[in-house]
């Protein structure tokens, strides 16, 4: 052998211990097939659902998924929202930490880096990195997956307008944009949880759990300020991108919000590793410090953004009212009938010409006419240039918790009953028939 | 011009909670030096070796590495590397990669030593492509080490390096570690093997319950005033069994304490020092030749059994 004494000095710069860090993560067979499945599989299922003639019309714009291939991408973005994001931040975030306790391997990088706080950047960047890679692959494998199955196409919107296939590209590279920060918060959710928990597999699903638990509270009847209050809102709130005028205040909010809970719990996460004894080998985390050093500031994080919501937002109802449903539903029937009236090849009409109102009531007129609920019953007027009689059609609404509805035509049937339109494109159902829709729940003040 | 010592502990005490794992220790290592650290399971070594990686500071006492104060956790000074606890290696990465990977975050200027040549010190090459997921303890110990040489350490701090090796890996690493002496590096080492420190370390420190019991060159155990058996073959085993009762200080262990060295042709006889080198000279005298005359019990494991049970009934 022919050991010359050489100084190796100082801590490991961050740049060289993320590339560790990487090296590490990529070599897993999980991450690895997280990421061919994440790259591969969206293209896949668009491509294939999109040639079904049983489209997945429970979800947000899976009704138009034979229509445009703009469709596929946001069908995927909401399933991604659910369950997609809050598993892979869990596998990889969740890990990152927990992992070196598994191996062991945490007294060999602490002499390697020598530096706590070089460790804790270089683990969260590359698994940012990794979550990253996941997110663009689920965006890009649908939008190329929907727009070769299908083709690029006017994407129809959440209140009936038409989007161009430009601006759908724009809007759906945007809408996956902005769900890239309520995964941010998974993720530190994540980070916490792997540093907090070490070993034990709560740590792991740290993020899927309380990723479930934020949608389980979104579909309550939950007041509007602490629906927005939670990060996950994020992950509906990009629906107002498809509206016209969009729906960017709770949007902008869920966004803040989100980023707000991914700095604090890094934080929060970056203090508990500083404060971490190294010295046991098998450490399977402290419970006692998980809560008090990371749950109860979450908690308090919640409570101090509901009263700040609550406060600058007077949100403190389910933000969905007859005022808001009858203007929304209108808005998309004249959208629609102007869809409906250029497959018909009959003559346009403007959306100012048919004057459409909706008059609605729940449940029968008994309840008070607003929240959540299947019971609502529009009916819809309109008049057309030239034809003294008013036009009326019924519908009936589904509304959920988070401002979505499902209007199902309820006829007249040679309006909004069931049948096909011949297209250039070919045979599509009567835009009429069904259609989804969405309320802001912030406060709105209607134009004129 | 004095060399620094390369370690060198003054009254190291280390607390985890309400337990004292280390108590007032002290520890001096010469650079060049292959120094044993011996004791019970909880006797404190992973703990001292692990302070003197920089992985935990001492709550008392001061510690200087390669002639730097260390005051603090992950403060030690370059050229101190090793492993306790087992190597850290990762499993979904071949040899090679484990090594490439390290030797990245080293960086290019603290490269000195190649991947290949180390891997071929501790005798991997053939598996170097292979993930560690599958290798045999021995193996990851080899693994472990060729780690640690990749970045030239000044101070090799090893914990039970000889855990899980065969009879040709030890010699192997035993290689590696002479010749990295040789070169001047130091290395500190822990093992239940007396054999392995025996034949490695020049100076040992035997630790029991946290402090410090023996410290110093292996000869002084042995040189001790104290009585050991030894097995004595010779040509006439009669004679030397008579001999060895006529010479002073000098007793004869029946057959039944000798175990495993039950032999017609060996005596088992207890005795100091002094008293063996007067047995052998009477029996060159006799003209009774002296084929073979070895401690039944390494010096070293004679000296750990009788301070560290000394240490316990002294509790």
């Amino acid at each position: 052998m022919t050991a010359t004494v050489t100084e190796t000095t100082g801590p490991v710069p961050v740049a060289r211990a993320y590339r560790f860090e990487l090296v590490k993560l990529l070599a897993q067979w999980r991450i690895r097939l997280l990421l061919l499945a994440c790259w591969l599989a969206p293209a896949l299922f668009v491509a294939v659902v999109s040639q079904q003639s049983s489209l997945p019309v429970d979800t947000l714009f899976g009704r138009w998924m034979n229509v445009t291939g703009w469709a596929g991408p946001l069908v995927m973005l909401g399933f991604a929202g659910t369950y997609a994001l809050p598993l892979l931040t869990s596998v990889v975030a969740g890990d990152v930490f927990a992992s070196e306790d598994r191996l062991g391997t945490w007294r060999h990088l602490l002499v390697a880096v020598r530096s706590y706080r070089r460790i804790f950047v270089a683990k969260a960047l590359a698994s940012l990195t990794v979550i990253l890679a996941l997110v663009v692959g689920l965006a890009v494998s649908s939008a190329a997956g929907g727009v070769l199955a299908v083709g690029d196409r006017p994407l129809v919107g959440l209140d009936g307008h038409l989007l161009a296939p430009a601006d759908a590209a724009g809007q759906v590279l945007l809408a996956w944009t902005c769900v890239l920060a309520p995964t941010l918060a998974l993720a530190a959710i994540g980070l916490l949880g792997s540093v907090a928990l070490g070993r034990s597999p709560m740590g792991l699903l740290l993020p899927a759990v309380i990723a479930l638990t934020m949608q389980l509270a979104q579909m309550l009847p939950l007041p509007v300020a602490v629906r927005l209050a939670l990060p996950s809102y994020a992950f509906i709130a990009w629906n107002g991108l498809f509206t016209s005028p969009a729906q960017l205040g709770p949007l902008l909010i869920g966004i803040g919000v989100s980023l707000v809970w991914a700095v604090t719990a890094t934080t929060l996460a970056y203090r508990l590793f500083l404060r971490r004894d190294f010295t046991s080998s098998t450490y399977d985390g402290s419970g006692r410090r998980a809560i008090t050093a990371g749950a109860l500031p979450l908690l308090g994080l919640a409570g101090l953004t509901v009263a700040i919501l609550a406060a600058a937002t007077p949100a403190l109802g389910s933000g969905i009212d007859q005022d808001k449903v009858q203007r929304s539903v209108a808005t998309a029937f004249a959208h629609l009938y102007r869809l409906q009236t250029g497959q018909l090849h009959r003559p346009d009409v403007t959306e100012a010409q048919l004057g459409v109102t909706a008059e609605c009531t729940k449940g029968g007129g008994l309840n008070a006419a607003e929240g959540p609920g299947n019971d609502w019953r529009c009916v819809v007027y309109w008049r057309l240039p030239g034809i003294e009689a008013t036009g009326s059609a019924i519908y009936q609404l589904d509304v959920t918790a988070d401002g979505r509805f499902v209007a199902d035509g309820d006829g007249p049937k040679e309006v909004n009953g069931y049948f096909q339109v011949r297209t250039p494109t070919g045979d599509e159902p009567n835009p009429l028939w069904q259609f989804d829709g969405n309320v802001e729940l912030l406060p709105t003040h209607p134009k004129g | 011009m004095d060399e620094p010592l390369a370690v060198r502990a003054r009254g190291i005490t280390k607390y985890f909670g309400d337990v004292i794992a280390l108590d007032c220790v002290d520890l001096a290592v010469a650079p060049g030096q292959i120094h044993g650290l011996v004791g019970p399971n909880g006797a404190g070594k992973t703990t001292l070796l692990g302070l003197l990686l920089g992985l935990a500071a001492a709550d008392e006492g001061s510690l200087e590495i390669l002639g730097t104060p260390v005051g603090r956790a992950l403060a030690a000074p370059g050229g101190v590397t090793g492993f306790v606890d087992g190597p850290g290696l990762y499993p979904s990465l071949t040899a090679r990669q484990n090594l490439a990977a390290l030797a990245a975050l080293r960086g290019p200027g603290a490269q000195t030593a190649g991947i290949g040549e180390v891997l071929d010190q501790v005798g991997l090459t053939e598996v170097a492509d292979d993930r560690v997921r599958g290798f045999s303890l021995g193996m990851r110990q080899r693994l472990g080490l060729a780690a640690a040489l990749l970045t030239k350490p000044r101070l090799l701090v090893l914990d039970e390096p000889s855990n899980g090796l065969d009879p040709a890996g030890k010699k192997q690493v035993h290689g590696v570690l002479n010749r990295l002496a040789a070169d001047g590096a130091t290395v500190v080492l822990s093992s239940h093997r007396m054999d392995d420190l025996e034949a490695l370390c020049s100076e040992v420190t035997i630790l029991a319950a946290g402090r410090v019991v023996f410290s110093g060159p292996l000869g002084k155990l042995s040189a001790e005033n104290r009585e050991l058996d030894y097995r004595l073959r010779t040509s006439d085993p009669g004679a030397a069994r008579r001999l060895a009762l006529e010479t002073p200080s000098v007793g004869v262990v029946e057959s039944t304490d000798a175990g495993p060295w039950r032999d017609a042709e060996v005596v088992v006889v207890r005795a100091p020092v002094p008293a063996l080198d007067e047995l052998v000279a009477r029996l060159v005298r006799a003209d009774v030749a002296v084929r073979e005359l070895a401690p039944v019990v390494s010096p070293l494991e004679a000296a750990f059994l009788a301070l560290t049970e000394q240490r316990e009934t002294g509790r």
